[in-house]
């Protein structure tokens, strides 16, 4: 008050007022395929309550949404719908995986599930836990926040700034040594038809993600 | 409820088939029809019988069995719904020639359970409406409750592009 | 999507029309889960409906060729999620059946108050979500309140609060506790209420009735013909129901407590109705079965080679870590018989059936799920035809698919 501000007025760094309403606000996108999603709903339910945190206007539209919670596990024929949400989100957005299952592939080593969802879509936080306590949840929701505090700026620079790849893209997608079947992406059996002027490896490329 | 001997009796002497076989496990009773019979005994058991619910259709994959001679077993469950009396209903079939008629005119229900058999198995059914994959991709090029397929694929779930942060 | 030509498909006039075609889910908040349809539609009116599924298929049936009789039930609690007692109560009941073995009456009974709950625990989640698609968000919230206390009751036995992995072949992993059964019943003291809640939220409310009635309407012969189990079934007045007619666990000694709910109208009102009606004949059969809980051990005898010693005598006498050894080594364990079968339990959504081949050792060498999600979603074609697109939804909740369960 030593500025003679009337009442009510505030003097604050800008960045920090983004900061503050971007992580107060979370509107998450509940991509909630399995078990876990059912966790999910117990947190938006009455005895957890996640709308104390700000987080709890589940919005099921990609478009409308800044914070993806992968819940369950997700498998061949999801994982394109997964990237194609994912691209369809705004920024500013962020990724939780929530559960051992989008974490790592937990208890189902099989041959149709993806072994964690960070080989493919970019992740922020993880949630382990099979499925995680609906507490657990609560707690990624706050660290989500306190990351954003810490990192965000006014004009969302640090999201221009990403530039440099934030997530595990540059190791095979799959290593070897969990191909139990002699051959690599060459000769497994689910193909994506071919294209000699795309340098990438086909394991890589994105056929399914443009829009038509 | 009918007796079991009175409907195999029955079954035999209609079908003309002497290879109708009846085998009990616990309160499960199994009747082994050749395959070439399958549809008429399915047809009987349904009209003449009762059995007018298809619990479920499955196979087994007999690859590594201990002592056994065929390849795949198809598994048809039937319920009689007034009675509640259970039959289950199997046939062999052999590697080159994986065909069986479809159920579908008699039970609604086979639709999809064919459906599943075909996808996991490769074992075709003549006559089904349509038959697709059901459960995996339609690149999928494999039929993965074979015994022959590994339990962790051969490379398929990752097989899949990588997006970054910079892509999206 | 635009606009296409598509031939017409079982509608009465003879000319082509202009039908478009809506992709629906699978990633969409009124299919829950993972479910995806693809309809095509006359202006709002559904002319054709064609599932696709498939999208949360892990392999669950190979998975369950790698791991032994014990092990696969953490794997089958991940079934259908919304009620993972169910699952592994039908699990253990068909291998108990392959082997013959009788469980113990006390732990016969606690399985049936932990089937029970799971039965009206998936019941509440069902009319809380399909009240939530039709734009009532109370009951839901109200039946999710009462599923927390159910978590709390399965979370007292086992430790965990979704998915307990409670049962063992001839037993259970702990004893309850005498909390445990003081929780219980206080559930059966509090359901009461909070069901009557939800009833006089939905039951007579216009708009809920008005989204339902007549909506979805599956006639018996079809049920029947499409292989239609559970709740499903009986409100289209097929009088079947596994509890009764093959009484597995306590329920043949528990079989005048409790009556089976039908309908006759065949549609999604008359399921909502069955389920509402028969939470409160679980409720019932819970409040006889933990009164009369019979005391004495949990498990069967040690001597039959054939369940887990309990923990603490693994841990201080050798006979038990011999026999806990026996069981658990890659080239011990069971001993099964060189068969087949067939068993079912009545599970929440249906008949919950597994087919297990087994070769001899100690792991099943197929384990087929015979999933009552899986019956049910291949109806939805029949149900959806003629229905406005915001029907879907009704009709959807009503029938209550687990992508899960579906997909396996
Ligand atoms: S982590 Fe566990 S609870 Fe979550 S989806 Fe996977 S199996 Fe289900």
């Amino acid at each position: 008050m030593a500025l003679g501000l009337p009442e009510n007025v505030f003097i604050a760094n800008l960045d920090k007022l983004a900061n503050w309403v971007r992580a107060n606000s979370l509107w998450p996108m509940p991509f909630a395929t399995a078990c876990c999603g059912i966790e999910l709903m117990a947190v938006g339910a009455s005895r957890y309550d996640i709308a104390r945190f700000g987080a709890e206007v589940m919005r099921f539209s990609p478009r409308q949404c800044d914070l993806m919670i992968v819940a369950g596990r997700i498998v061949m024929k999801m994982l394109p719908v997964l990237q194609r949400i994912w691209l369809q989100m705004p920024e500013p957005k962020w990724c939780i995986s929530m559960g051992a299952c989008a974490c790592s592939g937990g208890v189902f080593d099989t041959y149709a599930v993806v072994q964690g969802i960070d080989r493919f879509i970019p992740v922020d936080l993880y949630i382990p836990g099979c499925p995680p306590r609906p507490e657990q949840l609560i707690q990624a929701v706050l660290d989500l926040q306190e990351q954003i505090k810490k990192t965000g700026t006014l004009t969302g620079r640090e999201f221009q700034r990403r530039t440099q790849l934030q997530t595990p893209h540059l190791r095979p997608a799959a290593p070897t040594d969990l191909i139990v079947a002699p051959g690599d992406y060459s000769t497994a059996t689910l193909r994506w038809p071919a294209d000699d002027k795309y340098p990438v490896h086909p394991s890589r490329r994105l056929p399914l993600l443009q829009d038509n | 409820m009918i007796a079991y001997h009175h409907i195999l009796e029955t079954l035999r002497r209609i079908t003309g088939c002497s290879h109708l076989e009846l085998r009990t496990f616990r309160d499960n009773v199994r009747l082994e029809v050749p395959r070439e019979y399958l549809y008429p005994v399915l047809q009987h058991l349904k009209e003449g019988f009762g059995f007018d619910m298809l619990i479920d259709i499955t196979a087994v994959d007999y690859l590594y069995y201990p002592d056994a001679r065929r390849r795949f077993g198809v598994i048809y469950c039937l319920l009689n719904t007034s009675t509640g009396q259970r039959l289950v209903v199997k046939t062999y079939l052999d590697e080159p020639d994986l065909h069986l008629p479809s159920v579908f005119p008699l039970w609604k229900a086979a639709d999809w359970l064919e459906r599943e058999v075909y996808d996991m198995f490769g074992i075709v059914f003549d006559g089904h409406p349509d038959l697709r994959r059901i459960l995996l991709p339609e690149s999928f090029a494999d039929y993965p409750l074979r015994k022959d397929y590994p339990l962790r694929g051969r490379g398929e779930r990752h097989n899949f592009p990588t997006l970054s942060r910079a892509e999206s | 999507m635009p606009l296409e030509l598509v031939e017409t498909w079982e509608t009465t006039s003879n000319q082509k029309q202009y039908l478009w075609t809506l992709n629906f889910g699978p990633q969409h908040p009124a299919t829950h889960t993972t479910l995806r349809l693809i309809l095509t539609l006359d202006g709002e009116k559904v002319v054709k409906a064609v599932p696709d599924i498939g999208y949360l298929h892990s392999g669950f049936e190979k998975l369950g060729e790698d791991l032994n009789y014990n092990q696969y039930v953490t794997i089958v609690d991940r079934m259908n999620y919304i009620s993972p007692v169910a699952n592994e109560i039908a699990w253990h009941h068909v291998v108990e059946k392959l082997l013959g073995i009788e469980l113990t009456p006390r732990c016969q009974y606690i399985r049936t108050i932990l089937a029970e709950l799971a039965r009206i625990s998936d019941h509440c989640l069902n009319i809380g979500t399909a009240a939530l698609d039709l734009g009532a968000f109370t009951p839901f919230l109200y039946a999710f309140y009462q599923r927390e206390l159910i978590y709390d009751i399965i979370q007292e036995a086992s430790g965990q609060r979704f998915h307990p992995s409670y049962t063992r072949i001839g037993g259970l992993m702990y004893d309850v506790r005498h909390e445990w059964i003081r929780k219980v019943r206080a559930f059966v003291q509090s359901f009461p209420k909070a069901h009557s809640d939800i009833h006089r939220l939905l039951t007579r409310n216009r708009i809920f009735v008005q989204r339902t009635k007549g909506i979805g309407v599956l006639p018996r012969e079809l049920a029947i013909n499409l292989g239609c189990t559970g709740p499903v079934a009986r409100a289209s007045g097929v009088v079947r129901d596994l509890r009764k007619d093959e009484p597995y666990l306590a329920y043949g000694e528990l079989r005048d407590t409790f009556q089976v709910v039908c309908a006759t109208g065949g549609d999604c009102y008359a399921r909502y109705l069955v389920r509402m009606e028969e939470m409160l004949e679980s409720l019932k059969i819970i409040r006889a079965a933990i009164e009369n809980l019979p005391s004495g051990p949990v498990n069967i005898d040690v001597e039959t080679k054939e369940v887990l010693p309990p923990k603490p005598e693994t841990w201080r006498t050798i006979e038990g870590l011999i026999q806990h050894f026996e069981l658990i080594m890659t080239n011990r364990g069971l001993n099964t018989p060189r068969e087949e079968i067939y068993g079912a339990i009545e599970s929440p959504n249906g008949e919950l059936g597994f087919y297990i081949v087994a070769d001899g050792s100690d792991r099943p060498y197929r384990c087929r799920t015979r999933p009552p999600s899986f019956v049910h979603f291949a109806v939805f074609p029949y149900l959806a035809v003629g229905h406005q697109i915001s029907d879907m939804v009704a009709i959807l909740g009503s029938l209550n698919i687990i992508a899960a369960e579906l997909d396996r």
